[in-house]
């Protein structure tokens, strides 16, 4: 071990010329890096950076010396120390040519009805690297379609078998469902029996193929991609804040693709984050609405602000934040808030009631890409596949690179070997010996704990755990809390954590309260009280409210969320909210006006740099520094059996997923085990 | 080739084959098979696996065996892995048979050596006796497949049943051979001609012949 390593570092960095020019890449690069290191563009379709390489449709043929005199695979070659690579000879013309060639024969020539087309690999590179024409009048292979569930619609007659599809299913998803079956010309892609793809990231094969074989089912013959405004957005389905593109066209959002973030979501994107766009479409709340004997009417702003006004809010209102809110309105609400005299702030919704004065001790340490290095990992109260389904991709690469992972809850298919050591959270204070001793002897022990183990109050617990195992030490924090409300860190940053949790706030029975598309708090605990709800579905909290202001979804308004990790990013407005709807702080602004107190702000600019004043983490992009943990307190104990975990459906966790009809149908296919027609084409 | 498309996936199919298991002996094999790999590496195991499972079935159906999906299901439990993954082995190889074949699986080699030796003439033998390609007879004794290229071109024409290659096939000694196949009997593998022992050059050595008696040094004669 002692001498690898040794001979690792003596190693130099290979020097290879690329076309000319040389240049010094990485050791253990192959030449298809060397060659783009070199700024050279090589066409390519099985390789990936993120999948194995297969190095099976040949596209990346390079001219390399010394070898063999014929073109080579470049993404399966290694560099090599004085290397001749050319991109440039009429070798690698030829094979390109050649290679494009035969994987056109079988290909279909269906561009224009094909939902590829635009952002095909193939398309442009067989006009970049392709001979002009065909020399093939054979007939065509054809393959049946394939059914891969309702979000993966297949064409695989235009398959060129890159697989990529089963690499990453295999890989990184870590569900082998896909794969090739036969050979030769009859290999098709296919699931086993052509069940549905049953994971939470299975859509990301349609980013994937580098053709059209996979497509979105959902965005089927919906646009060009050469229609679509693209806007840069953060997800909101859970608190990992992956990075996203909004295509919208006019009004509407078309698709949400993932954006590369190293950090945060790689380059992929949980299915909920992906689907459940076209919920942004349904269920709206475009007008005002005021409960009038019983019954929600439709109203006019004036009538709504002067009815909250009616009520005195004065000393006496809350506001109650919903999972997908951003800052800037939390922020706004609170202010609205302090100037009325109170302070009644809570995110929480169901209740519970963590010590949040130290965000270190709820943040997410160790970080999203920090977490895949760790060599012991303790999930307590985590349903991590539902919960943060790119968590767990990080989580398979840390045990695939030999972590041992144990989780304390019920069972959950972790994709990767972890070891179920009971449901009891009191296990924390007793650990088994064989548990000790592997955090022990770890290097880099990490906890992860969810939302399951907050509730149960297990926080004192695991920073005791924290403490007794050393979980921060030099470059190194372990402790995690792993949330999955895409407005939680924010909210505690801004303050939203009232000591007893929102039952405090059912206690001080406020006159008025502020729901901002808070969806999941029980309102009967809020009988006497004025619900205002701002948000934009007819979701929960909408039918349990009196006075119903119809806000902007995240698709509709500029703002910043904070992830798991306390990782602040921005989101871009991609459309317009629809009908009477409006951005959440103008709603509050005129609001503000309306109850004769001032907030300070009256334009965007002016709250947020209020917001970024009042916390000036919020103002810059990157991971907030919360300090260090706070001292665990050495007594604290925890029991009690962690029964399930809070997310009973993963498809059907926010407003936004409930109102998608392709969130519905996932999670009565997938989950519940419906059976669907296909639609007649 | 065979059609390489598994049986489907119906109800009778799993009535029939769901509570396949190894038969003790057959188990026994399995488990040493397994033991030949390295700790979780169990799944290299899964060709010879894929054979063991086709031969049970084909003494369970008294024919060569083939692949049922439980079957497939079964072994891909047995060694832990996706069915996926077995299914696409299963499916490389035509070796195993997808769909149900004959108690004699007759794969008649129609690449080009043999089929310039007479292979057509081998094809039209089994039709004469009511075979058809990708078909089990109506008596259930034969299927008969086209194969590409066994590597007995040096005995061309050749034709392999179940286990065994017969080569140097003449329509008349194919009848003999398959004639004593369905009475049962145990016909001689391996070339068909008379004198001719295994691949050696038909009609004697054409080459090397001093060397025929006895060791003979041919290195004077090179100069």
């Amino acid at each position: 071990m002692a001498m690898k390593a040794a001979r690792k570092r003596v190693k130099t960095m290979p020097k290879v010329t690329v076309d000319g020019q040389e240049i010094e890449v990485p050791d253990g690069a192959t030449v298809l890096q060397a060659c783009e290191l070199a700024g050279k563009e090589i066409p390519r379709f099985c390789y990936h950076e993120r999948l194995s390489i297969a190095g099976n449709c040949r596209m990346c043929l390079v001219e390399v010396k010394p070898g063999p005199p014929k073109p080579q695979a470049s993404c399966a070659l290694p560099a090599t120390d004085g290397q001749e690579i050319r991109t440039d000879s009429e070798m690698v013309k030829t094979a390109r040519e050649g290679v494009m060639e035969f994987l056109l024969i079988n290909h279909p020539l269906d561009c224009p009805i094909c939902d590829q087309g635009g952002e095909c690999d193939l398309q442009d590179q067989s006009v970049a690297y392709g001979r002009g024409g065909s020399r093939y009048d054979e007939n065509k292979r054809a393959v049946t379609e394939k059914y891969m569930g309702p979000l993966i619609k297949t064409v695989m007659t235009r398959c060129i078998h890159c697989t990529r599809c089963v690499r990453f299913s295999e890989e990184i998803a870590g569900v082998d469902e896909i794969g090739a079956i036969g050979r030769g010309e009859d290999m098709q892609i296919t699931t086993y029996l052509e069940q549905a793809a049953e994971h939470e990231l299975s859509a990301n094969v349609i980013d994937l193929c580098p053709v059209g074989a996979l497509t979105s089912r959902p965005y089927a013959f919906e646009a060009r991609p050469w229609e679509l405004k693209k806007t840069h957005s953060i997800d909101v389905s859970d608190a990992v804040g992956a990075n996203i593109r909004l295509d919208s066209r006019g009004r509407e959002v078309m698709r949400a693709l993932p954006r590369n973030n190293d950090d945060v979501n790689e380059e992929w994107l949980s299915d909920k984050g992906r689907y459940m766009v076209d919920g942004l479409g349904k269920r709206r709340l475009d007008r005002v609405f005021i409960r009038k004997g019983g019954k929600l009417q439709p109203a006019d702003w004036d009538s709504a602000f002067k009815a909250i006004a009616k009520s005195r809010p004065q000393g006496s209102i809350a506001a109650i934040a919903g999972d997908l809110v951003d800052c800037e309105t939390m922020f706004a609400a609170s202010t609205l808030v302090k100037a009325l005299g109170s302070d009644l702030l809570e995110g929480r919704q169901t209740g519970m009631d963590y010590a949040a004065d130290n965000l270190a001790a709820v943040a997410f340490n160790s970080t999203f890409a920090g977490i895949e290095t760790a060599d012991a990992i303790l999930i307590v109260g985590s349903h991590v596949r539902w919960e943060a389904p790119l968590v767990n991709v990080r989580l398979r690469k840390a045990a695939k690179r030999g972590a041992k992972i144990f989780v304390v809850g019920p069972f959950w298919d972790t994709t990767y070997p972890a070891h179920f050591i009971g449901d009891d959270v009191s296990v924390l204070d007793n650990l088994p010996d064989e548990v000790a001793d592997v955090f022990e002897g770890a290097e880099r022990p990490a906890i992860i704990m969810g939302g399951a183990a907050l509730a149960q109050g297990a926080l004192g617990a695991g920073l005791a755990f924290a403490a007794q195992f050393k979980l921060t030490r030099d470059g190194w924090n372990g402790f995690n809390v792993l949330h999955f409300s895409a407005a939680r860190m924010g909210g505690l940053m801004l303050g939203y954590a009232q000591k007893g949790g929102i039952a405090d706030i059912a206690a001080a029975a406020p006159k008025v309260v502020l729901a901002l598309g808070a969806d999941e708090v029980d309102w009967s605990q809020f009988g006497g009280s004025l619900k205002v709800y701002i948000g934009h579905h007819g979701d929960k909290g909408a039918h349990a409210a009196d006075i119903i202001l119809p806000a902007a979804s995240f698709a509709e308004k500029d703002g910043t969320y904070v992830n798991t990790e306390g990782r602040v990013q921005f989101a871009e407005k991609a459309v317009f909210a629809p009908g009477d709807a409006r951005e959440d702080w103008t709603i509050l602004r005129a609001l503000a006006d309306a109850l004769k107190v001032s907030v300070g702000f009256d334009s965007f600019a002016e709250l947020q740099s209020a917001m970024i004043a009042a916390v000036p983490a919020l103002g810059e992009e990157g991971l907030a520094d919360y300090g260090t943990l706070p001292k665990a307190d050495g007594n604290a104990t925890v029991d009690g059996a962690i029964s399930a975990y809070p997310i009973k459906d993963f498809y059907l966790t926010n407003a936004i997923a409930r109102a998608s009809e392709v969130m519905q149908r996932c999670s009565a296919e997938l989950l519940h085990g419906g059976e669907f027609a296909e639609a007649a084409e | 080739m065979a059609d390489r498309a598994p049986a489907p996936d119906t109800p009778e199919l799993r009535e029939r084959w769901g509570s396949f298991a190894w038969t003790a002996e057959i188990a026994a094999l399995a488990k040493e098979i397994v033991a030949r790999y390295p700790e979780g590496r169990q799944r290299s195991a899964v060709m010879p696996l894929l054979d063991l499972a086709q031969r049970q079935v084909g003494a369970e159906t008294d024919t060569q065996g083939w692949l049922p999906l439980p079957v497939i299901e079964y072994v891909a439990d047995y060694l832990d892995m996706p069915a996926i993954r077995v299914l696409e082995v299963a499916s490389f190889y035509f070796m195993y048979n997808l769909v149900p074949v004959g108690k004699f699986h007759v794969q008649v080699c129609g690449t080009t050596p043999c089929m310039l030796r007479g292979s057509d003439a081998l094809f039209e033998t089994c039709k004469a006796r009511g075979m058809r390609k990708g078909h089990v007879s109506e008596d259930g004794l034969w299927t008969l497949t086209e194969v590409e290229c066994m590597g007995n071109c040096a005995t061309a024409p050749m034709v392999q049943i179940n286990d065994d290659n017969f080569e140097d096939l003449t329509p008349e000694r194919l009848d003999t051979v398959l004639d004593a196949l369905a009475k049962g009997q145990n016909p001689k593998a391996g070339t068909q001609e008379p004198g001719r022992h295994t691949s050696e050059p038909s009609g004697g050595p054409t080459t090397l012949t001093d060397m025929v008696e006895e060791n003979h040094d041919y290195r004077d004669e090179w100069a």
